[in-house]
Order: C-alpha cells, then structure tokens, then sequence
C-alpha cells in the first residue's frame, strides 16, 4: 500500500512539474563570449527572461569561436542541436551551406508574428548575413571591423606626426619604416589576423575581387582571385618588409596585439573589438580607419567580422516564435545602443547608431565611429557584401601556411599566393562535394 | 599444474563484464565508427553522406601533406624520445650517487609528470614566445633571430623540447627502478678490476637496462605519436607552415577545423594501424630478445 501511495506522489508530482515546465518554453543559445562580453550575455537573457513569462533564453558558454561551431555541429549530427548558435564570421558559409540544418532568421520573425524589415538595419551587416536574393539568414549579434591603432610616443618619437595617422598603405609602409630606422620602436608595424583584415578586408576596401561568385555569396562554387597584381604587390610589400623587422608576424589569430601593446611595434591593424584591451593598458594610443590604396571610388567599404546568431532546424513552433521574440528583444533600439557602447561591437540597427550618435557619445570617445564609417560609407559592391566559402576556416588557415612560409623568405608573395589559390579552389571543390 | 576450474558458469563472464563493457564502448565502438566513417564522404552536419569506398585513403596517401605530416611525426618522436630518454637516464644514474636527500630529489624530479600537456605547453609558451615571453626576448637581445611563429625548425625544437620535459619524470622513474635492480656485487667486482665509471656504465649498467631502455622507447614512442597533441596545440598549433603539424594534430585538424570527417577517419584508422603495429613489434621481437638480467 504504501509503494503504490508513494508512486502516486511521485507521479502527480513530475505530472505538475512536467505542466509547470510547458509554460515556460527554454531555449539554448550557445554562445563563445568570454569575460565582459560573457556578462553581457547573461545580463541580456536575465532581461529577456524576466521581462516576459512564456520564454526562457538559457546561455551556455562552448569555448572559442571554432569550438562553439563543432559543438554545435556534433550536437546537431545527434539530434539535440540547441535552437540558437553563436557562429563567427567565417563559419558563416559552414553554416549557409548546410540548407536544411538551419531556419533563416527572417523566417522565424515571421513564424514570431514579426516583419522582417530591412531598412532597418546597417546595410552592409544585412548584406552580409543575407542570401543573394536579400533573405536575412542569421541575426547579427556583435559585428567588428578591422581598424588602424598606433602609439602616439612612438610616432612622436619618429618625427611623424601624432595628429594624422597614415591613410593608405604606401604612407603605412614609410611611417613603419621611420619607426625603425629612427629607433623609435624596435619593429614599425604589425597585424592581428592577416586572412581576415589583408586579404578579405583587403579585397572589400579597395574594391578587389576576392574570389569568382561575389566571393560565394552568390554560389558556393568560388575560384579564389587572391593571386591577382593587386594582392601580390602588398603582400610582397609585407613580406619585403618583414626581412628586417620593420614588419612583425605576430600570430594567425590577434597575438599580434601584445606586440603592439608591449611598444614593440608603432602601428597594427586589428578589429575594432580589440579597443578594449587597448584602453585597458594605458597606453597613449591613436585610432584611424583601415588603410587602403589609392585609387577610384576607394575606399570602398569594410566587411564585418565577429559573430551572429543562427537558429537550429528541427525544433518546436513555440521554441521559434520564443527565439523569435529574443530577436526582436535584441533589436530594440536601448539594447543596441547599450551592446554598442558597453562592448564596442557596432550597433546592427540604424535607429541605434542614431541614438548613439545623438547622445554625443562619439564626440566623447572619438575612435568608436570609424568602424560603422568604414562600413556604412558606401552600398557595398559585389567584391565588399563579404566573403563566404563553405569552409572558409579550412581556406584560411591554408593562407595562414603560406603567408607563414612567405615571411620566413622561404617564398615570394607570387609563389605564396599562387599556392594558396591552387590549394586552396582544391580544398573548396572536395568541401562542396565535386 | 592444476588446472582451476569454476563450478559457476555465470560468474566468470559477470567478472569479465566490466572490462568488456569498458573495451567495446571505447574502442571496439568508436574504432567501428571510424572504419564506417573512413569509406564515407559528409558534409559536416551529416545531411548527406555518400559511400566511396577506399577513395578517403587514396585522397589521404597521395596527398603530399600527410606524407609530410609523417615524416614530422618520425622527426619529432625520435627526438623526444631521444631527448626525454637520455636526461632521464642521465638523472637517474646521478640521482644513483646522491646520499643525502635521495627522497627530497626524487620526488623533485616527478613534479613534471603531474602537469597536463595543455599546461606544460603553456609553460613553455610563456617562456619563449617572441611576443611575450621572458626567455624569448633575451635571446633576441643577445642576437639570436628566435622566432618560432616563423621559423619552423624552432618551433619543432620548442614543442620537442616541452614534450620531452614533461616524459623525463616518468623515464626518471623507471631507469631509478631499473638501477636498483642492478646487482651491486657486478658493479664493485668490475671497480676492483679496475673499470673506470663511464666503462663501467657502458659495459654493465647500460646493456643490463635494456629490458627498460627498450620498454621506454616504445612507451615513449607511443607518447610522442599519441599524447602530445595538447602541447602541440597550445604551443604551434601545428604550425608555422605545417612545420609541427603530426599526424594525431592532422587528424584533429581536418576532423575539427576542416570538417572533412571522412579524411580524418581514415587518416585515424592509418593511426590505429600504426600502434597495432606498434604492439605487436613490442609483444613479438622486443620482449623477447632482450636479455632479461
């Protein structure tokens, strides 16, 4: 008697807590944020949360940008994918490769009740994270852009003037090379991520084609064009550089930023979400907008780096109109505004950066426009909407090879990038399955 | 002899059970899988798979990078072993004469063992990494051109060296046990018909610590194939150029970061292949000609 008592407490018990846990639909959203960009994430779903009773947004942290992508993957591959991801910029063509494995974000506004309405957002993010035809496929949750920084006292040191930075990279090259001659800095210059800022921001900023296909955001099947006069030229700049020092490798990803915040090197290019450990050091730092080379209609504009939201295949309505509402949550203008100024990624919204600049926060901290100028400037062409393979990490991290290979004067930049595109057409046709 | 027989016939399986259980979920299983998966081609998220056959083998024997990748491998293992070998040998036989403190030393010298390779890279890392590291800036001072993110031959030397680092406790160890086992009486007979320290080591202690010279150079051999990855991935991550990169970090690499899954199982059955091999080499020929003392 008392077992089936008991059994009938236990069932009416896990009955209620079952019914009590339909109210609330939970949804997963992996994210790979660390230190303050981590508390931004669990300050934002405790808003969410508590703002309305029906959803419940639960972060989990995966580990890095990559990690965070095959965690997502495996778990996908074993039917449990969480309904929201966190995806970087390259692994954005992972991801739209996999039709049938994600929702695109406008159709699960629409499936939320909401109009997915394009005006609304910066242009040259949406064109981004968009299909060809327009369709935004993933939600743009932090958007950085590569930026120049450079040490005041170095520069003031070397006789350059601490007021104007370099804007094109011949003026980079001569200011990196007075920095070394006169001694003012043991190396002149340096760059975090040299796939990413010199060859895709490269390519979208001088209005050069990256690769065939609008850089594979018109069809996955992309020949590489990084080969070109274009690319050769800087490269052997770098590399010609490089012989004595004036220009340091400091690492694939952003190592290269100790080089710089150590006063070892006078100049770097590094995302604009970099800004913070910068502040952070102390150091009398300078900012301006990425270097180009001169020509017509350059600069044209900058491509986005950093990370967005993609919404798993496969799961519940009540999950995707939940998803839907946490989008629309994001997209309030306070949000953004508060993300873009507490963060220092972009805002994604135009209402945003309205209201940012409104505020007089830009006349205060000066250099955190630049990288929405970089990229608003101009509608983007057909070589600057992006860069998008469907393994793109694979593709850089054969240029990271070759580029590694090239400073070590083991080859020219000809040599180096004639592999890169060899190797490189190989690695996309075996990815996309001919 | 007699021969032991269980009345029960049941038990003996339920005994064997958990050992069996252990076995075929974490190697007979996966090792099917990647079998499975090595005549297979997918795309990363498994919406598609095709069935190719030995193609994934073909693609991964021609491709000049893994014959590279192996020819790292052998580089890099010899030298670790080598390396890891011959400072621990040389410590233990030092730790051999030591009086004073014998416990203190020994225990010293087993610290290293406990780190993680993660770490030990770490370790290594932030003492020469030419960005940040102590080490790394006094040889640039002293006009050495150091720059392993660069220069492939030093960063082999980099990882060579944190791997082997973290393998001498455990060779300590073993070679300190094996010079224990040594009879003294040889050793004294050989002093008083006038053998001098280094003819005594070469013709008595070392051929007698065969068995575990032999035993740590498959070990060790093991350990640089297999259990360096972490080091390799903290320190290079396979690079500069490919110039680290062995054959465990390419399997990770292509399967992880590449998301080419049916290259990366069949480049991890060539592996298993390989300790098999390994093994069996041990097991067959090594166990049985060395002289046992």
């Amino acid at each position: 008697m008392k077992i089936v008592l008991a059994s009938a407490i236990a069932a009416t018990t896990s009955l209620l807590m079952a019914s009590s846990a339909m109210a609330v639909t939970e949804i997963q959203w992996w994210h790979a944020m660390t230190g303050a960009n981590n508390e931004v994430v669990e300050q934002l779903s405790k808003e969410f949360n508590e703002g309305q009773k029906d959803y419940k947004i639960v972060p989990v942290f995966k580990g890095s940008y990559p990690e965070t992508l095959n965690a997502g993957i495996a778990a996908f591959r074993a039917k449990q994918p969480p309904a929201i991801i966190q995806v970087f910029d390259a692994g954005s063509g992972v991801m739209m490769g996999a039709q049938g494995a994600i929702v695109p974000v406008a159709d699960v506004l629409t499936k939320g009740g909401y109009k997915f309405d394009k005006s609304q957002y910066l242009p040259g993010i949406v064109a981004y994270y968009s299909k060809p035809d327009g369709t935004m496929l993933s939600f743009p949750y932090n958007s950085s852009s590569p930026i120049l920084y450079y040490n005041k006292d170095i520069f003031q040191k070397a006789g350059l003037d601490a007021a104007n930075p370099p804007k094109t990279w011949p003026q980079v090259f001569e200011a990196a090379k007075k920095i070394k001659t006169s001694g003012a800095a043991p190396c002149g210059m340096t760059s975090t991520w040299l796939t990413w800022i010199q060859t895709e921001n490269l390519a979208a900023w001088n209005n050069v084609s990256y690769g065939s296909n609008e850089n594979g955001l018109a069809g996955v099947d992309v020949k590489l064009a990084v080969n070109s006069d274009f690319f050769v030229k800087h490269f052997q700049s770098i590399a010609d550089l490089g012989k004595d020092g004036t220009f340091r490798y400091g690492g694939r990803t952003s190592e290269a930023k100790q080089l710089f915040t150590s006063g070892e090197c006078g100049i770097m290019t590094e995302s604009s979400g970099g800004l913070g450990d910068i502040i952070k050091t102390g150091m009398n730092y300078g900012i301006g907008q990425l270097p180009y080379y001169e020509g017509a209609g350059r600069p044209q504009n900058t491509i986005p780096g950093g990370a967005s939201l993609w919404v798993f295949a496969g799961k519940s309505d009540a999950e995707y109109k939940g998803t839907a509402e946490f989008f629309n949550f994001l997209s309030q203008t306070k949000i953004q505004a508060r993300l873009h100024q507490v963060s220092g990624y972009m805002p994604v919204t135009m209402a945003a950066y309205e209201d940012t600049k409104k505020s007089g926060f830009y006349d205060k901290n000066p250099g955190r426009q630049a990288p929405l100028l970089q990229m608003m400037g101009k509608a983007p062409t057909e070589n600057s909407k992006g860069v998008r393979l469907v393994n793109l990490p694979q593709v850089r991290d054969i240029m990271n090879e070759e580029f590694e290979s090239m400073l070590a004067g083991k080859q020219d930049a000809k040599t180096a990038l004639n592999k890169v595109v060899e190797r490189g057409n190989a690695a996309i046709q075996q990815a996309i399955g001919k | 002899m007699q021969s032991v027989v269980f009345p029960n016939k049941i038990l003996p399986y339920f005994l064997v059970a958990p050992q069996i259980v252990l076995t075929v979920i974490f190697f007979f299983w996966p090792a099917s899988q990647a079998l499975y998966q090595s005549a297979m081609r997918e795309d990363p998220f498994g919406l598609q798979s095709n069935f190719v056959g030995l193609a994934n083998f073909r693609l991964i024997l021609s491709d000049e990078n893994y014959l590279h990748a192996l020819q790292v491998t052998i580089v890099f293992s010899v030298a670790t072993a080598l390396l890891s070998m011959g400072l621990a040998l040389l410590l233990a036989t030092a730790a051999d004469l030591v009086v004073r403190g014998k416990g203190f030393y020994r225990t010293m010298m087993i610290i290293p063992y406990a780190v993680a390779p993660a770490v030990a890279g770490m370790l290594w890392l932030f003492m020469f990494n030419p960005a940040m590291g102590t080490l790394a800036y006094l040889l640039r001072r002293n006009g050495i051109a150091w720059d392993p993110l660069l220069n492939g031959d030093q960063a082999m030397v980099l990882v060579v060296v944190a791997a082997a680092w973290k393998q001498i406790s455990y060779n300590f160890l073993f070679f300190v046990a094996g010079l224990q086992a040594i009879p003294k009486s040889l050793l004294e007979a050989a002093a008083i018909d006038g053998a001098r320290g280094s003819r005594r080591f070469w013709t008595i202690v070392f051929p007698l610590l065969a068995p575990t010279t032999f035993f740590l150079l498959v070990v060790n051999t093991v350990y640089a194939f297999f259990d360096t990855f972490g080091i390799i991935h903290s320190v290079t991550g396979g690079g500069p150029a490919k110039a680290t990169e062995t054959l465990v970090y390419k399997v990770y690499n292509d399967g992880f970061v590449n998301l080419n899954l049916g290259s990366s199982a069949a480049q991890s059955v060539v592996l298993m292949v390989i300790v098999i091999a390994l093994t069996a080499f041990q097991f067959r020929f090594v166990e049985r000609r060395v002289h046992y003392g």
